[in-house]
């Protein structure tokens, strides 16, 4: 602490005030902080100067440097962009199924669809690529395609999506509500389930399932075919293989034929250029199910 | 500088001190607010920009219950990384008749701007249901009730007439259509023409999604907040956006 000044060994004024007998000494301010300060006002009228600031009267001044994010983000991607111009236009002008054997192209469709797939398809898709069974998202990983697994199929698939309301091209198909609508009734859809069962290698109820058959034949074989093979034209999954699109249990069954299924997937067109479009496919063509 | 000598009057007088201060805080903030009204970079002119519908609106206001402002952003800033996850970088214009903004300023989820026809309403639902039974990585607590929280419309025409207050600009007619237009969005079944016809294609530029967004015959809380989600980032017209580099 340090010891209070006498009054006859002050050196400098006071202010003059006096509240209470408590005085105030009216020491300048340090030198550096005085420059320190003026040069923050130099250092502010220079940056309004070079910046974007004062307002006029149909817009703001735009500064001398030309500052704006708008434009910084529009050359970093476009350098971007300009270096990958000529592979990506190689990409656009390729045979689809040409892709693969050139390694160069492939190399590049590989890694650029991988940062695609991870962006926008994970979300469904998992970060894997295996779907999510018994909800829907089919796993891409296998050789059981729903509308096809060529690199054409898949290509159009993502182009234009499934169901959606977006793109009039999108692939489109609906399972009858067979219980809800009532072309079905509860009986009926067990014994066809029972059917399902049979012809994909479960435990099932033989007696139910030989109803079921004739049931099944007339209401269920123009999409999924007789032998429960699935139509890809139509996007009729495969009955017959333990892989199931809502899962494949008696309870799963009954509630597919009972309320249908109706699995939509955005289109991409709007969303992914058209070497986005192929590098997605290419990724998705070679992760080991590809056609 | 007799004039400087004078501040001990303004020092030992407190209401003048108050007073004095407002009006310096007043003239910074006009100087800083009133330009923002009549420049015209402010706001650009976009295509398509139309105000939300009823159930959109009504899926909003979830929204902003829920806090979901707290985890999610709606504000794509112009950098490459974002660009290239999100989409193209929001504009003013794409919030400008939000009341309030979500732009937010936390993202422990992702970025919410864009993600109107990014995913199936299914998605959605499984989503909103139990968000790691499709990401399983994903810390977002679950939202099932909302399907099983059936919302009737009683005070949506009361919700259109507010924001019209505000400044967003509902017409009578909107304002009073507003129940019949609110369900009509989520019955695919019924007649949507008169909701097309003030909020879509021939008004605006883009049809209104009408679809029944939860899959439940009943409308719902779900319905309303993944109509509002599908239709997040949809609206501008980008193909007939030029930017302006000065803003």
């Amino acid at each position: 602490m340090a010891k209070p000044i006498k009054k006859e060994q002050r050196q400098v004024e006071t202010t003059g005030h006096s509240w209470d007998g408590i005085e105030e000494y009216n020491n300048p301010l340090p030198r550096w902080w005085v420059w320190v300060f003026y040069a923050t006002i130099v250092w502010g009228i220079g940056y309004t100067i070079a910046y974007p600031a004062w307002p006029l009267i149909t817009q703001a001044t735009p500064g001398l440097l030309g500052a704006s994010t708008r434009a910084d983000v529009a050359v970093e991607i476009g350098a971007v962009d300009a270096a990958n111009a000529a592979i990506k236009e190689k990409l656009v002008a390729a045979d689809l199924t040409a892709i693969g054997a050139d390694p160069e192209l492939a190399a590049y469709a590989e890694r650029a669809g991988a940062a695609v797939f991870r962006t926008n398809c994970t979300t469904c898709h998992g970060s894997g690529a295996a779907g999510f069974e018994g909800k829907g998202y089919p796993n891409l990983l296998d050789d059981d395609w729903l509308w096809g697994g060529t690199m054409e199929d898949i290509h159009l698939t993502i182009t234009h999506g499934i169901r959606n309301t977006t793109d009039p091209d999108a692939r489109y198909s609906e399972m009858p509500k067979f219980g809800l609508d009532g072309i079905l009734d509860e009986t009926q859809i067990a014994q066809v389930t029972e059917h399902v069962l049979a012809i994909s290698g479960q435990g099932h109820d033989a007696a139910l399932a030989a109803e079921g058959a004739v049931l099944y034949a007339d209401n269920c074989a123009a999409c999924h075919m007789e032998d429960g093979s699935g139509d890809r034209t139509q996007g009729a999954p495969r009955l017959t293989d333990e892989i199931w699109l809502y899962g494949g249990s008696r309870e799963k069954i009954i509630e597919t034929v009972t309320k249908a299924r109706f699995g939509v997937m955005p289109n991409w067109n709007e969303r992914l250029s058209e070497d986005e479009i192929r590098a997605v496919s290419f990724y998705v063509h070679s992760r080991g199910g590809g056609e | 500088m007799a004039f400087l000598d004078k501040h001990k009057v303004i020092e030992t007088n407190a209401t003048l001190l108050m007073i004095l201060s407002l009006l310096v805080v007043t003239i910074g903030g006009i100087v800083q607010i009133v330009p923002l009204f009549y420049l015209e970079n402010t706001i650009e002119k976009v295509e398509g920009m139309r105000p939300y519908t009823p159930l959109e609106l009504a899926g909003r206001n979830i929204y902003i219950r829920e806090g979901c402002y707290g985890c999610h952003s709606q504000m794509i800033r112009p950098m490459r990384d974002e660009v290239e996850r999100y989409g193209h970088y929001s504009l003013a214009a794409e919030s400008m008749y939000d009341r309030p903004f979500q732009w937010g300023s936390k993202r422990t989820g992702p970025d919410l701007a864009r993600v109107g026809g990014r995913y199936s309403d299914e998605w959605h639902q499984d989503h909103f249901t139990n968000a790691k039974s499709v990401v399983p990585e994903s810390v977002m607590p679950p939202y099932g009730f909302l399907a099983n929280t059936i919302i009737d419309g009683k005070y949506i025409q009361d919700t259109v007439a507010t924001n019209r207050m505000t400044g967003v600009p509902y017409t009578d007619e909107m304002v009073e259509s507003a129940l019949a237009d609110f369900t009509a969005q989520a019955d695919p079944l019924g007649d949507s023409s008169g909701l097309e016809a003030r909020y879509g294609e021939t008004a605006f530029g883009t049809p209104v999604n009408v679809r029944n967004f939860d899959g439940q015959p009943e409308l719902t809380e779900m319905d309303a907040l993944i109509a509002y989600m599908q239709v997040l980032g949809t609206m501008v017209d980008f193909s007939t956006y030029t930017p302006v580099a000065n803003r």
